[in-house]
């Protein structure tokens, strides 16, 4: 299977590599997936606390080259957005820009929960309730 | 000069040998007589070379001609070998022995066999893949006809103790049959000395064609005969019938013959540049040997490196290195490695494995390329691995309650 150009081109040269500090109350972290899964994805967001964009955004990922462009190219997409735009990130738009195959499509699934998972920790530790979703149909 | 890409999945198969080619060329064209066809110079000249390619073949293994039934490959001849003692021995048992990592020609050629009212005892390997001698002897029961083990694993590259194992079947009076796709051609291997009853094997996995192989039918001490599972004109004894594939038999023939003239020189130049890289790959900080390193074919090695995952390190160099992944992450199943969980891999390090395996064209360059890709894309995805940076500060993975999906 070959994969997409935009696939090889995270993977090559992966955005937003690395980690903030998760004891930051304005530091939200998302870990999700399982190493036995063959993937594991942990995004952070670091938002400004006056206007509630988020700054910045880190990812490390365990995975193969779907699932590190769909965590690359998701913390690309978060900079700048505000925290209640960016839980409208869709999986299927990871899909449509990356071109993935269908027997990828859990990689996007991973990164759209973990994007979820940092918001409602950031929330948390906020103290504002956590954000429920509907279970992603792909699980 | 190094050319791209880089082949190193010899155990999936092999290029064929020049000289195996220039063999085979007239007998598609000015030679193309049926082997059958007794009447005429035509199907004289192809049996002639058909007769000569069995001596070529049986000579490898030590068999005499008589004993080699030329199949599609080594997928029939597991077919054969037994659903055929199956078939032919029923009024002896109903009982075989098999083990866990087998090939899937072997394993599912077995689930048929147990739907056609058998019964299969898959033996589970230790953790260096190699299968306990007495849980095998254990094993045997009085409506036990046949031990299925392979001669060598095709993923981890493992060596079953044969002699020993036919010493069991013997004494036993079980039937012995191995797929020895692998280990023919790359290691001695003599269904004499071995104590072996059938024995199949494939030309394309030693740089002969593929569509080709053989199955060794034991005819003395004892003479075993498997029921044919393709009718038709009666050929190879009656047991595999069909027009023979005189240009593969050809080519297989001689790929046999460079194989035995050849084997000791390039078993030891082989051996050496796959020491060569699996030392260098060992010394990459967490990374492991799967499978036993003494009982090993030359030319093989799979590792894995913890905390990154084989199918993205396989991204990393695949444009110009061709090797393996214990990951079967681009199937539809996403299981990893049968063969990998049976050594008691957990699902994370199958996925984490790969497979080297060099061969008769591999060359010290290559190598050298190989060590320096591999350790760097590793290197490389360890830096963006979230696993390697918990591993780094000495959290416990099996703490963390992974959201498993």
């Amino acid at each position: 299977m070959a994969y997409s150009e935009k696939v090889i081109d995270h993977y090559q040269n992966p955005k937003n590599v690395g980690t903030l500090d998760k004891s930051k109350t304005n530091v939200g972290t998302g870990l999700v997936g399982a190493p036995e899964c063959g993937d594991v994805m942990r995004l952070q967001i670091e938002v400004d606390d006056a206007t509630g964009i988020i700054k910045d955004a880190k990812f490390k990922t365990f995975g193969c080259g779907s699932a590190i462009a769909s965590s690359s190219l998701a913390t690309e997409w978060l900079k700048g957005k505000s925290v209640d735009e960016a839980v409208k990130i869709d999986n299927m738009a990871i899909v449509e820009e990356l071109n993935l195959p269908p027997v990828k499509i859990h990689c996007s699934v991973l990164a759209e929960d973990a994007i979820k998972a940092a918001i409602n920790d950031y929330r948390v530790k906020n103290g504002l309730e956590e954000l429920k979703f509907d279970e992603s149909v792909i699980h | 000069m190094l050319q791209f890409p880089i082949y190193l999945d010899h155990n999936a198969t092999t290029p064929c040998d020049p000289r195996v080619v220039e063999a085979m060329i007239p007998y598609f064209t000015n030679n193309f007589g049926n082997a059958a066809s007794r009447n005429h110079p035509f199907g004289w000249q192809a049996e002639e070379a058909v007769d000569y390619a069995r001596e070529q073949v049986a000579k490898l293994i030590g068999a005499d001609p008589k004993e080699i039934i030329f199949t599609s490959g080594a997928t029939e001849g597991d077919n054969l070998a037994i659903k055929g003692v199956f078939e032919m021995y029923a009024s002896k048992g109903n009982h075989i022995i098999t083990c866990n990592i087998e090939h899937k020609a072997v394993l599912d050629t077995c689930k048929h066999v147990e739907k056609e009212g058998g019964e299969v005892t898959y033996l589970k390997v230790k953790d260096n893949g190699l299968i306990d001698l007495a849980e095998l002897e254990a094993a045997i029961k009085p409506n036990t006809i046949l031990i299925a083990i392979m001669y060598a694993n095709n993923e981890i590259g493992t060596i079953m103790p044969m002699k020993e194992i036919s010493a069991i079947a013997r004494r036993h009076g079980v039937l012995l049959f191995s797929d020895a796709t692998q280990a023919v051609g790359k290691i001695p291997v003599d269904v004499n000395k071995d104590g072996i009853d059938l024995l199949a094997f494939s030309a394309h996995k030693m740089y002969g064609p593929k569509g080709v192989g053989a199955l060794y039918v034991r005819r003395k001490n004892p003479r075993v005969k498997v029921t044919a599972q393709i009718d038709g004109g009666g050929h190879e004894r009656g047991m595999r019938s069909g027009t023979l594939n005189v240009p593969g038999i050809v080519g297989f023939g001689k790929a046999c013959e460079i194989c035995l003239n050849e084997m000791e020189e390039e078993t030891k130049r082989v051996s050496q540049l796959r020491d060569k890289l699996q030392n260098a790959l060992l010394k990459i900080e967490e990374s492991y040997l799967n499978g036993d390193i003494a009982h090993k074919l030359p030319h093989v090695t799979n590792i894995y490196f913890k905390y990154v995952e084989g199918e993205g390190l396989m991204m990393g160099f695949n444009k110009n290195i061709a090797v393996s992944s214990g990951s079967a992450c681009t199937s539809a199943s996403l299981e990893p490695s049968y063969v990998l969980k049976a050594l008691g891999l957990g699902d994370d390090l199958a996925h984490s494995s790969l497979r080297f395996g060099l061969g008769r064209f591999t060359t010290e360059e290559q190598i050298d390329y190989t060590i320096e890709q591999v350790t760097n894309t590793v290197n490389k995805l360890r830096e963006m691995s979230p696993l390697w940076e918990m591993y780094k500060e000495g959290i416990d993975m099996n703490t963390i309650e992974w959201a498993h999906h």
